[in-house]
């Protein structure tokens, strides 16, 4: 394997061994392309995600109405899961929509990939792999071998769960949640790719949680305490043990509905089901200790998708105000607490399963006491602001967007987490915004923001500030447009994962009933979708920038470019193999800027003042 | 000036508070001043971070100064803040949250006072079980339970002979509690009652009581709330008339059967 | 650059790498077995009365299993002290105890497993219900051996102490226990099933720990029989590092054992 394609470049091998195509890009250990695998995939993964919410939004806003263009597409992919649309008058066929079966896949897989796929490898696996190892200080992840299996299961799982799309009856439906009984119900086999692909992903995540957490605690160069750490390494760190400790049940969940779905078993199936397609099951389940194992893994789940965001956050703010993170060790002990309280609040997304005062009390006390270390880490970076140099550059703008958007996301999570005005709130589109604006306008702008960032060390240039500017603009209008009017709807009473966007429950279908949805809020749901179709559009610029500016961007005048003081750029460009040139040791803190006195207004970690 | 600030609020429908729906309940103002109470907390944090920001943003980036400053802000303002704000959380949560939560779950109103409704939701509607006349269930069991004997009825109870069994539309008098014993047949679902500010989780293999009393004659909306397969978003033929007491008990005696229920129980 | 660490402890932390990653790893195999049994806990609080049997299983494999992992917890330890002590031989010969009882213990287990799954449970069209282990199959009839009947909604609680009984005493025939074969018309049938995990929960919960568990011993001793074998020309190479290697895979098979220790007592004794 080695030898067949070695020789094509073997031209810039100057004098060191080149390791080959194969090596070098698919069956690398090196920490720096993995993570560049991971980026690639996770991103190729989120536009699938998005592409799949574009359709949905489309059957929200014209409910039965066939899909413009990839109307026809859907048809040749799936099936008789796109209906066919008859013209009224004609009976001619002009067209598919989206069935509620179809809806319901596109709805699961949105969840699913958007977080499995998309978002946890893009910010743990991709970023943590890049940056972590040079933040420390270290020449590779503890176990490069393992790193490597990481992204081979992962990219294994995806393929599973991409498959699914193509089988007979197409994908799982029953929500990202998967909640049984349901998920056993359904009669196709998109269920059990699902399952099969979450268990090959979770192992995945296992083992780099492993990975990641050897490296920070062994590999840290000389001079790197805990206390030196950038606060990066700390998100990265805490959210390694959210997944290593909270995904294994997740991993049970999987495996029991896997054994209900294929061995006959009824873990999850209570007697006295009636249910067509369960005929002849044993009984005896509890459908509700599916939903503990889910979320127990899906509360930390989301802080999993939210400690990295922060992470870059930081490293961000810090460089372009040119000054120290205002309170680096409360933000240290806040993300030490947080990951530690995520572990008990998962029962806030199940306060209407029929919960007793005593369990409750519990867990909206939970939720309420893991609300304060969010509230802190934010009020540190909104702080850290003061006082600075600030650089608007487009990392910066979209790590300064990500404050208030988080802000919002997180202070709509308030009203849930009591579950008296969850009683309200539950499944309506006020949860869908709540958490879109932390995942969306939160997280996916920090990362484009982490992308920004480093692409200059990974790629030796600039990607263009001009476009970068647009893509942050258009990105941010258009993401507020999307998602505020859903708090509007939320609280109006209008309900998620509906293939219809509630027309069901309209004032129009039921004029006599009291408590249907007035008109308005159907019209907001065709504003929503165009809002997320400009969303989608403005993406454009930053895909053609990514790609195009590899070999055209500016190119960087140093090594140092943003004149950082974390140990990620204090080394060659792009990083070699063993990243450092020389031994590393770091003698000062994590942000040394505009220290009084020093020459320069930056002082690396390397570095003595 | 005024009005085009309304004007744009409205607009955009930053007027959250503005969209809550019709409340026909007895512990809707409870809610709804609730959840307005929280919102008031929210929008105090975001107004006043918002202002803050815009500030450092003009002060610090717009016109930005020749050199940064190494230590930052030197106050002590942001602890006092994460103090009032854990304050006022607990205040929600120890004064409102708990207690509010306590009164609807905890004193379930007994039968005596009360109308009692089972429901057992299927894949798409929902089945009531009605006491009738007598305010009596027949004894239920969930081994019992299957397609045709949907609530699980022991057929024996004589309890059970003049209960009445309804699909999607039930009635009740209005100004009187009621509890509701959710239940499912198939998946989960979620029996919600927007107007009445009521929702729980329809769970097969548990009957749980979920109640109020209903302030507005009328017929209610019953909204699935839990996604429970292809036919989630038409499961809308759930209706709660709610109506006057001679009304009421008209349909009530219009609908009792008059020697026992159909055979098997429940209906076809 | 090398990873450092690989074979040698970082001062600070007193631990080399493979070391720290088998802890963590254990930590979350200690999540994931947790999961588990909590689901056995609620599966059981939450079981109809009578639908959760107790001595269902027999103790009588189950405790020599115990025994058998136990000595290869010890032999596993001896194998890696004599590593240290530059006792090639008897590593060579402790191990390959260990080998041996991994051995020993999935054998076992797979009896077990093959007697549930040729336990059969016949309900009658009669109404009756049969329990019995299937001796002879044809096209018209089955036959059941050690068979006890009952009403068919005899819960599982009830009848695993009859079945036992009738195992155990099937020479004083009395009562409904038959002490010969029964021979079953297929026509007289209405449903029959074996005791798979597709039975009741408490067979199911059995099969997915025990099934899950016996995974976890076959992948510990493939490693293990890997550095007994193939994998033991490392000692000449790079000793430490072997010793290492025995060292991680020790904690994991001690971890396995663990894992069986609590299995036994809830799932053949409580
Ligand atoms: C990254 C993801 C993320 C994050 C960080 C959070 C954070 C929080 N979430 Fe959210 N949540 C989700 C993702 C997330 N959530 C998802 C995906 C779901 C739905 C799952 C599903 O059902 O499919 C969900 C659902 C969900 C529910 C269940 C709702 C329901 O189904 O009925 C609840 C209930 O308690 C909840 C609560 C909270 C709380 C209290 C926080 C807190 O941690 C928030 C704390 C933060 C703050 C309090 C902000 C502080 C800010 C300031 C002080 C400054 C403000 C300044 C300006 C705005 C300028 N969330
Ligand atoms: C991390 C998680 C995440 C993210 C980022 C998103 C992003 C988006 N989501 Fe989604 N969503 C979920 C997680 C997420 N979602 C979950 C868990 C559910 C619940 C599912 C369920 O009910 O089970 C849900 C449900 C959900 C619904 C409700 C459906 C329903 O209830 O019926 C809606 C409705 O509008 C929606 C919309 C959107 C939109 C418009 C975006 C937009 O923000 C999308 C923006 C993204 C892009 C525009 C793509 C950008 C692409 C790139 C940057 C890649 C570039 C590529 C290369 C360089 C190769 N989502
Ligand atoms: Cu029933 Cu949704
Ligand atoms: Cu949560």
């Amino acid at each position: 394997m080695e030898s067949t394609d070695s020789h094509v470049h073997h031209e810039d091998g100057h004098g060191h061994h080149d390791p080959g195509f194969w090596r070098k890009y698919v069956f690398s250990t090196d920490h720096k392309m993995i993570g560049i695998q991971y980026g690639l995939t996770s991103l190729l993964f989120m536009l699938l995600g998005f592409f799949l919410i574009a359709l949905m939004r489309w059957s929200i806003a014209y409910p039965g109405q066939p899909v413009p263009v990839v109307g026809y597409l859907l048809h040749a992919i799936m099936g008789d899961m796109a209906s066919p649309v008859l013209d009224p008058q004609t009976r001619e066929l002009i067209g598919y929509a989206i069935s509620n079966d179809l809806y319901n896949s596109f709805g699961a897989m949105h969840g699913t990939i958007m977080v499995f796929l998309a978002v946890v490898p893009l910010a743990f696996a991709a970023f943590g792999n890049y940056v972590v190892p040079l933040q420390i200080g270290a020449p590779d992840m503890a176990f490069p071998r393992l790193n490597m299996a990481s992204y081979h299961l992962f990219l294994l799982g995806g393929l599973i769960m991409f498959a699914s799309f193509f089988i007979p009856g197409g994908p799982a439906q029953a929500g990202w949640t998967s909640y049984s009984p349901l998920a056993t119900s359904i009669p196709t086999d998109g269920q059990f790719y699902w399952l099969v692909a979450m268990v090959v992903i979770i192992t995945s995540s296992l083992l780099g949680a492993v990975n990641f957490i050897a490296t920070i605690i062994q590999l840290r160069a000389p001079g790197m305490t805990w206390m030196r750490m950038p606060f990066f390494c700390w998100a990265q760190f805490v959210t390694a043990f959210l997944l290593l400790l909270a995904f294994p049940p997740l991993e049970v969940g999987a495996l029991l509905q896997l054994m209900d779905n294929v061995a006959g078993t009824s873990f999850y199936l209570p007697t006295g089901l009636a249910i067509s397609t369960l005929s002849d099951v044993s009984g005896g389940g509890s459908p509700l200790l599916y939903q503990h194992l889910f979320w127990f893994l899906g509360h930390p789940e989301v802080y999993v998708l939210i400690l990295p965001a922060m992470g870059v956050v930081s490293e961000i703010i810090a460089n372009n105000t040119r000054k120290p993170l205002w309170g680096y060790k409360s933000l240290v002990y806040s993300v030490l607490v947080l990951g530690f309280l995520s572990f008990i609040v998962w029962a806030h997304h199940m306060y209407l399963t029929g919960m007793g005062t005593k369990i409750s009390t519990f867990f909206q006390t939970t939720t309420m006491i893991i609300s304060i270390p969010s509230v802190i880490i934010l009020t540190c970076l909104f702080i850290s602001l003061w006082g600075g140099r600030i650089r608007f550059n487009t990392p910066m703008l979209f790590a300064l967007a990500f404050l208030p958007m988080f802000g919002i996301g997180g202070l709509t999570g308030l009203p849930l987490g009591f579950n008296y005005s969850d009683i309200l709130l539950h499944d309506t589109y006020y949860v869908i915004g709540h958490f879109h604006y932390v995942v969306a306008p939160g997280t996916i702008f920090a990362l484009i923001a982490g992308i920004y960032f480093w692409y200059p060390k990974m790629t030796g240039r600039y990607m263009s500030e001009f476009w970068g500017r647009v893509h942050f603009w258009c990105s941010f209008v258009f993401m507020n447009l999307t998602f505020q009017p859903m708090f509007a709807q939320g609280m109006a009473g209008m309900l998620r994962r509906m293939a219809d966007g509630g027309v069901g429950y309209s004032i129009a279908n039921n004029p006599d009933a009291i408590g249907g949805l007035a008109d308005r809020y159907l019209q907001l749901n065709v504003n929503i979708t165009l809002a997320a179709y400009a969303l989608g559009i403005s993406q454009i610029p930053f895909i053609i920038n990514l790609f195009y500016s590899i070999k055209n961007g500016k190119k960087v005048e140093s090594d140092n470019p943003w004149e950082s003081t974390t140990l990620d750029w204090q080394t060659p460009t792009p990083p070699p193999h063993g990243n450092f040139v020389g031994p590393i040791k770091v003698v000062n803190g994590p942000y040394e800027y505009s220290v009084p006195g020093a020459k320069a207004d930056y002082i690396p970690q390397n570095q003595k003042a | 000036m005024i009005d085009t600030l309304t004007e744009i609020i409205r607009l955009f429908n930053l007027d959250w508070m503005s969209h809550l729906p019709v409340a026909a309940s007895d512990r809707a103002a409870d809610l709804d001043n609730f959840i307005r109470y929280i919102h008031y907390l929210m929008l105090a944090l975001f107004v006043g971070w918002s202002g803050y920001y815009l500030l450092v943003l003009y002060k610090f980036g717009w016109t930005r100064p020749k050199k940064a400053d190494y230590h930052g802000a030197r106050t002590h303002a942001s602890t006092y803040l994460e103090v009032t704000v854990a304050v006022v959380e607990v205040v929600l949560l120890v004064f409102f949250a708990i207690p509010l939560w306590a009164k609807v779950v905890e004193s379930v109103p007994s039968p005596e006072n009360s109308t009692q409704i089972r429901v057992m939701a299927q894949q798409f509607g929902w089945n009531f079980m009605h006491p009738g006349q007598d305010d009596m269930f027949g004894k239920q069991r969930f081994d019992l339970v299957n397609e045709t004997n949907k609530f699980g009825r022991d057929m024996e109870d004589p309890n059970g002979q003049d209960d009445i069994f309804t699909l999607n539309e039930i009635h009740l008098p209005v100004e009187k509690e009621v509890v509701f014993h959710v239940s499912s047949l198939d998946v989960i679902h979620s029996f919600k009652v927007i107007a009445l500010r009521m929702c729980q989780d329809a769970i097969p293999g548990l009957s749980i009581p979920v109640w109020c009393k209903p302030l507005k004659e009328g017929r209610y909306q019953i909204n699935c709330a839990q996604l429970c397969g292809n036919g989630h978003s038409a499961m809308t033929g759930g209706f709660l008339n709610i109506d006057s007491q001679s009304d009421y008990d008209s349909w009530l005696a219009l609908n009792t059967p008059a020697d026992g229920p159909a055979a098997v129980g429940g209906f076809e | 650059m090398e990873v450092p660490y690989t074979d040698t402890n970082r001062p600070d932390t007193g631990l080399y790498n493979a070391k720290v990653g088998i802890w963590l790893f254990l930590a979350s195999e200690v999540m994931l077995f947790g999961a588990l049994f909590s689901a056995y806990i609620l599966l059981r609080v939450g079981a109809m009365p009578g639908h959760w049997p107790t001595g269902l299983l027999d103790v009588g494999p189950g405790f020599v299993n115990t025994l058998v992992l136990i000595l290869s917890s010890v032999t596993v330890v001896m194998a890696w002290a004599s590593l240290k002590l530059n006792d090639f031989k008897k590593f060579k010969f402790y191990q390959g105890i260990t080998v041996i009882c991994a051995l020993l213990f999935v054998v076992i287990k797979s009896f077990e497993y093959k007697s549930k799954f040729t336990h059969h449970d016949v309900i009658l069209k009669d109404g009756m219900r049969v329990d019995g282990h299937l001796v002879e199959e044809t096209d018209e009839f089955i036959v059941l051996s050690h068979p006890v009947s009952y009403p068919a909604e005899k819960g599982i609680r009830e009848r695993a102490v009859a079945i036992k009984e009738a195992e155990h005493h099937a020479h004083e025939a009395g009562g409904d226990h038959h002490h010969e074969d029964r021979k079953i018309m297929l026509d007289d049938i209405e449903k029959r099933t074996t005791w798979g995990p597709w039975a009741n929960t408490y067979l199911a919960i059995y099969f997915t720990l025990t099934g899950l568990h016996a995974l976890h011993v076959i992948a510990g001793a493939l490693v293990i029989a890997y550095f007994w074998g193939p994998g033991s020309k490392m000692w000449k190479t790079h000793p430490e590092q072997f010793a290492n290697r025995i060292e991680v895979s020790g904690l994991f098979w001690h971890f396995v054992d663990l894992v069986w220790i609590f299995l036994f007592p809830i799932l053949y004794l409580l």
